[in-house]
C-alpha cells in the first residue's frame, strides 16, 4: 500500500549550546550566534516517515514547514535523507504567530495538500518548547492524535499502532488513519544524508530561491521538476487573516529576560558528612533543591 | 558534535590542489555523465562542490556516531562463534550509517552504482574515518578491493559484484597464510578446476582482515606442482555460495573492532578473476598498492587524532601554575607532532593525485586508444605513484606511531591509564607499520626509486617551482639537503656489496622521504601561510636526520657489517 505522508518540520535556532551572546540586549534572539538547524525531534519524526516509506513502496514523504523563505533549507536536508519533496509556508502575514496561529496556518496548508494518510511531526521545537502545535493541528483537522510516539510499530488496514514513551513506561496504542503522530526524541535517530541524493538534489530550490539564480541555473531547474520545491502564502491556503500572524495570536510576550547565572557567595566545607548534611538540609529548607 | 571535515581546514587545502582540475576533467570525461546520471557533476566547480558536500557528510558521521562508538567498539571487540565472525554493536551501527549515507563504492563508476569519485577525495574520506575509528577504517576501506575487481574482472563479474559493494556488501583480500606472510610466493591454498570448468578452493588462510566478508578476493595456487608466484591466480569467492568458515579470530593489541580471521576453505566454489598465473605478479601487486595507500591514509588519520588529543591535553593540564604546553619541552613535542602530521598528509595526497592520474588514463584506455602523449604521461604518473606509495605508507605509518607515542608522553601518568583515548590510539597505531607490508618491505619497494633516480627527478621538479620571497631561504636550505642525499646515494651505490646496499637502504629512503615531504610542505606554505610553521619545524627535523644518516654512511666501514649480520 502506498501512503501519502506529511512531515511537519521547523527550522529553529540551535539552542542546545547557548552561550552568553545568545540574546541581544533588547531581549530578542541573536540569530547570528545561533545557527539555524533542523528541529531535532522533527528529524526523529522524519525517520519514522522514511521507515513507513521503506515498508510501503510507492509512498511519498512531503515536508511541510512554516517560516522564513530560507526554511527551504530544512526541506533540502530532509530530501537528502530520503524525503520526496516539500512546501515552505511563508508569508509576512504569518509572522509573529504563537502556537494557535501556527497550528491554524499549518492545518490550512495540510487541507490544501488534501490527500494524506498520516501526519508526523516532532514532539516539540527546541525554540518554543511548547509541544502544542502538533496536537492543535490534529484538533483543527478533526483527526485523532498520538503524542510522545517512540516507534510506529505497524501500519495496516487503515490503522496505525504506535509505541508511546511516557514518564513511567511504554504504552502501545492503535489509532485510525488519517491521524497526527508527534514523535519523541527517544525514537530512532534519523538516517544520515545520502551522498547520491545530496548531489542530485543540491540544486532543489523554492521559487524565491530560484529567482536569485542565474539564467542557466534557472532553466536547469525548470527542466527538472524534482528540483522544484513549493512555496505557499497565506492566501493560497485560504487562511483567514484574523487567525494568522500577530492578529491571530492571543499569546503576548510581556518581557524576555536574559538570565545570567553568577556566583554571589561561596562557602568552604570540610570533607565530612556532618557539614555536607547540614548544607543539604539548608538547601532543602530554602527550596534551592528538593 | 564535531565535524571531522569542517574542523580541519588542512583537508580542504589538499582537496583544492591545482592538480585536481586535470584529475577531475579526465575522471569525468569532460562531464559527459551528467546526461545519464542525475547526480553527476556539470563542470569542475560542480564536481568539487560534490566532493566537499560528501566529505562534509563523512566528517559529520565520523565526528558524531563513529568517533562516539570507537571506545565501545574497542572494549567489546569483534567475536567469533559457529564458524562466523561478528562485529561489535558499534561497528554494526557504523556500517549501517555508512551504507545509508551511500559511502560504499565511492570510487566506482556510476554505471555500477558508485559515486565515481577520484582516489583523492576517497582517500580523504579514509583519512577522516581513521581519525574517528582506526579499526573501522579497515572494514570500510576494504571497499577499494572493488577497484581490483573493476580493473581485472570481466564485464559479467563487474556487473554482478560491484553494485553489491556500492550497496554496502563488505570485502576482504584473502592473501596471507600461516607460512606465507610477507612472502606471498609461498601461498598454498589450493584451487582445483573441476571437469565443468568451475573452480573450488581448499586450504587455510590466516590474518585475514574482515575475513567473514561478503565478497572475497582470494590468492590461490591454481597450477599444481608449482612453488613460486607464477603458479598463483586470483579468485572471487562469494559468501552466498558457502564453503568458507571462520575457525578463529585473533586476539589483537589494537584495531579490535576489525575481525582478523583464520579461514578454512572446504571445496569452496570460486571463480577465476583475470588470467591464470597472474594472481600475485599482477593483480595482488595492484591490490596491495591500493591497500598501501589506504594504510597511508589510515596512518595520517591516527596522527591527526594523536596530535589533537595531545594538544588539547597540553593546553588543559596545568602544572607549576601554567598550562604544560607553555613549557618548551612539551611545546616542541606538539610542534613536531604537527609537522610530522602535516608532512605525511602532504605526501599522502601528492601520492593519491599521481595514482588518480595514471589510473584515469588506464581507464580511458579501456574505452579508446591513448595518444602517444597520453601514454607517456600515464607511464610517468604510474612511476611516481609507485615511488611515492611505499614512502607514504612506510614513513606515514612510522610517523603515526611516533605521534601516538608522544601523545601518551604529553599525557604523562594519565596517558598510561585506560581513562584517556591515547592508550587506544597507541595500540591502534601499532599495526600500521606492519600490515600491507612492514616498513622494512616498503623500503625494499622504495629503494629502486633511489637508485634509478625517480626521487631525485621529483626533487628537481619541486626545486624548479617558484616560491614567495619569504620562503626562499628555507627552499635554499632544502637544496643543500638534496646535495647531501645525492652524495649519500653516490657513496652507497659505489660499493659493490648487496648486503651493504640492503643495510643502508632504509637510511637513503628516509632521507629521500624527508626531502620530498619538505618540498611538499614548502609548496603548501607557498599556497597557504598556515603551513609555514610546520615547514620550518619539519625542515629542521629533516636536516638533522640527513646529517645523522650522512655521518653514519660516511663513517661506516663496510667490513664492520659483520657486527650486524646474523
Amino acid at each position: 500500500m502506498s501512503l501519502n505522508i506529511i512531515v511537519l518540520a521547523k527550522q529553529v535556532p540551535d539552542t542546545r549550546n547557548v552561550g552568553k551572546d545568545a540574546m541581544k540586549a533588547d531581549g530578542t534572539i541573536n540569530r547570528a550566534a545561533l545557527p539555524a538547524i533542523f528541529n531535532p525531534e522533527d528529524l526523529n519524526a522524519l525517520e519514522q516517515a522514511l521507515r513507513l516509506k521503506d515498508a510501503n513502496p510507492g509512498s511519498t514523504v512531503t515536508i511541510l514547514t512554516m517560516g522564513l523563505p530560507k526554511a527551504a533549507e530544512v526541506i533540502r536536508e530532509a530530501i537528502y535523507r530520503g524525503a520526496d519533496t516539500g512546501i515552505v509556508l511563508t508569508d509576512r502575514a504569518l509572522g509573529g504567530a504563537d502556537t494557535l496561529a501556527t497550528s491554524y496556518s499549518l492545518a490550512q496548508a495540510v487541507k490544501k495538500i488534501g490527500n494524506y494518510d498520516i501526519i508526523l511531526g516532532g514532539r516539540q521545537a527546541i525554540d518554543g518548547d511548547t509541544a502544542q502545535v502538533g496536537p492543535q493541528i490534529a484538533e483543527k483537522l478533526g483527526l485523532p492524535q498520538v503524542t510522545y510516539a517512540e516507534e510506529i510499530v505497524s501500519l495496516a488496514d487503515g490503522k496505525v499502532t504506535v509505541k508511546r514513551r511516557l514518564e513511567h513506561g511504554i504504552e502501545t496504542v492503535v489509532a485510525p488513519l488519517p491521524c497526527v503522530v508527534t514523535v519523541n526524541g527517544s525514537a530512532a535517530d534519523c538516517r544520515p544524508r545520502n551522498a547520491k541524493r545530496l548531489m542530485k538534489y543540491k540544486y532543489a530550490v523554492s521559487p524565491s530561491e530560484k529567482a536569485a539564480l542565474d539564467e542557466t541555473m534557472q532553466s536547469f531547474v525548470d527542466a527538472r521538476p524534482y528540483l522544484q520545491l513549493q512555496e505557499w502564502g497565506a492566501a493560497f491556503v485560504d487562511a483567514d487573516p484574523e487567525q494568522i500572524g500577530f492578529a491571530g495570536s492571543p499569546t503576548k510576550v510581556k518581557a524576555v529576560e536574559s538570565v545570567v547565572f553568577t556566583a554571589k557567595e561561596s562557602r568552604r566545607l570540610d570533607n565530612d558528612d556532618a557539614q555536607i548534611e547540614e548544607l543539604i538540609k539548608e538547601l532543602i529548607v530554602n527550596h534551592t533543591i528538593g | 558534535m564535531a565535524n571531522f571535515y569542517t574542523d580541519n581546514p588542512d583537508l580542504r587545502h589538499h582537496l583544492n590542489h591545482p592538480m585536481m582540475r586535470k584529475i577531475v576533467e579526465l575522471k569525468e570525461r569532460n562531464y559527459t555523465d551528467a546526461e545519464k546520471f542525475d547526480y553527476a557533476p556539470l563542470n569542475y566547480e560542480d564536481a568539487m562542490d560534490n566532493y566537499e558536500r560528501v566529505l562534509e557528510v563523512v566528517g559529520d558521521l565520523c565526528g558524531g556516531i563513529i568517533a562516539e562508538n570507537a571506545e565501545g567498539v574497542d572494549h567489546q571487540g569483534a567475536s567469533c562463534a559457529d564458524g562466523r565472525a561478528f562485529y561489535a554493536d558499534g561497528t554494526i551501527k557504523n556500517l549501517e550509517v555508512c551504507r545509508q549515507a551511500g559511502l560504499m563504492g565511492m570510487a566506482m563508476p556510476r554505471r555500477f552504482g558508485g559515486l565515481n569519485f577520484p582516489i583523492t577525495p576517497y582517500i580523504m574520506a579514509a583519512d577522516i574515518v581513521s581519525r574517528a575509528d582506526t579499526g573501522f577504517e579497515n572494514l570500510w576501506g576494504l571497499q577499494d578491493c572493488a577497484e581490483t575487481l573493476y580493473e581485472f574482472g570481466n564485464d559479467d563479474q563487474r556487473e554482478r559484484f560491484i553494485p553489491r559493494v556500492c550497496a554496502g556488501d563488505t570485502m576482504s583480500m584473502d592473501l596471507t597464510e600461516p607460512d606465507a606472510g610477507s612472502d606471498l610466493q609461498s601461498v598454498m591454498l589450493k584451487a582445483t578446476q573441476k571437469e565443468d570448468g568451475s573452480w573450488v578452493l581448499n586450504g587455510v588462510k590466516r590474518f585475514i582482515t574482515n575475513g567473514d566478508s561478503d565478497i572475497h578476493l582470494v590468492l590461490a595456487r591454481s597450477e599444481e606442482g608449482t612453488k613460486d608466484g607464477r603458479g598463483l591466480s586470483m579468485f572471487i569467492y562469494d559468501k552466498r555460495n558457502g564453503g568458507v568458515t571462520v575457525r578463529r579470530i585473533e586476539n589483537k593489541m589494537g584495531i579490535k573492532g576489525s575481525p582478523t580471521c583464520e579461514l578454512v576453505y572446504k571445496n569452496a566454489p570460486a571463480e577465476l578473476c583475470g588470467s591464470r598465473r597472474m594472481g600475485l605478479i599482477k593483480y595482488v601487486m595492484a591490490l596491495m598498492n591500493g591497500a598501501r595507500l589506504g594504510i597511508a591514509a589510515q596512518s595520517v588519520g591516527v596522527s591527526e587524532l594523536a596530535y589533537r588529543e595531545a594538544l588539547a591535553y597540553a593546553k588543559d593540564r596545568r602544572q607549576f601554575d601554567k598550562a604544560i604546553i607553555e613549557f618548551p619541552a612539551v611545546a616542541e613535542m606538539i610542534a613536531v607532532m604537527k609537522a610530522k602530521l602535516d608532512a605525511s598528509r602532504s605526501l599522502l595526497y601528492e601520492c593519491a593525485r599521481y595514482v588518480d592520474l595514471y589510473k584515469v588514463y588506464e581507464d580511458i584506455a579501456r574505452e579508446r586508444q591513448l595518444t602517444p602523449e597520453e601514454r607517456k604521461e600515464c607511464k610517468a604518473y604510474n612511476r611516481l605513484a609507485d615511488a611515492l606509495t611505499p614512502m607514504a605508507k612506510g614513513m606515514g605509518s612510522e610517523y603515526c606511531n611516533q605521534n601516538a607515542y608522544d601523545c601518551i608522553q604529553v599525557h604523562g601518568g594519565s596517558g598510561f591509564m585506560k581513562d584517556y583515548a591515547c592508550e587506544r590510539i597507541y595500540r591502534d597505531a601499532r599495526i600500521t607499520s606492519i600490515y600491507e607490508g612492514t616498513t622494512q618491505l616498503q623500503v625494499v619497494a622504495a629503494i629502486r626509486h633511489v637508485t634509478t633516480g625517480t626521487y631525485a627527478q621529483l626533487m628537481e621538479q619541486y626545486a624548479a617551482e617558484e616560491v614567495k620571497p619569504e620562503l626562499q631561504a628555507v627552499k635554499d636550505r632544502i637544496a643543500t639537503l638534496v646535495e647531501a642525499y645525492k652524495a649519500a646515494v653516490e657513496k652507497v651505490t659505489s660499493v659493490d656489496n648487496n648486503a651493504y646496499a640492503d643495510f643502508m637502504a632504509r637510511r637513503l629512503v628516509e632521507m629521500a622521504g624527508g626531502i620530498v615531504m619538505s618540498y611538499l610542505l614548502l609548496s603548501d606554505a607557498n599556497r597557504c601561510a598556515d603551513f609555514t610553521k610546520s615547514l620550518n619545524v619539519y625542515v629542521n627535523l629533516v636536516a638533522a636526520e640527513v646529517a645523522r644518516h650522512t655521518e653514519f654512511i660516511n663513517s661506516f666501514d663496510v667490513a664492520s657489517l659483520d657486527n650486524y649480520l646474523a
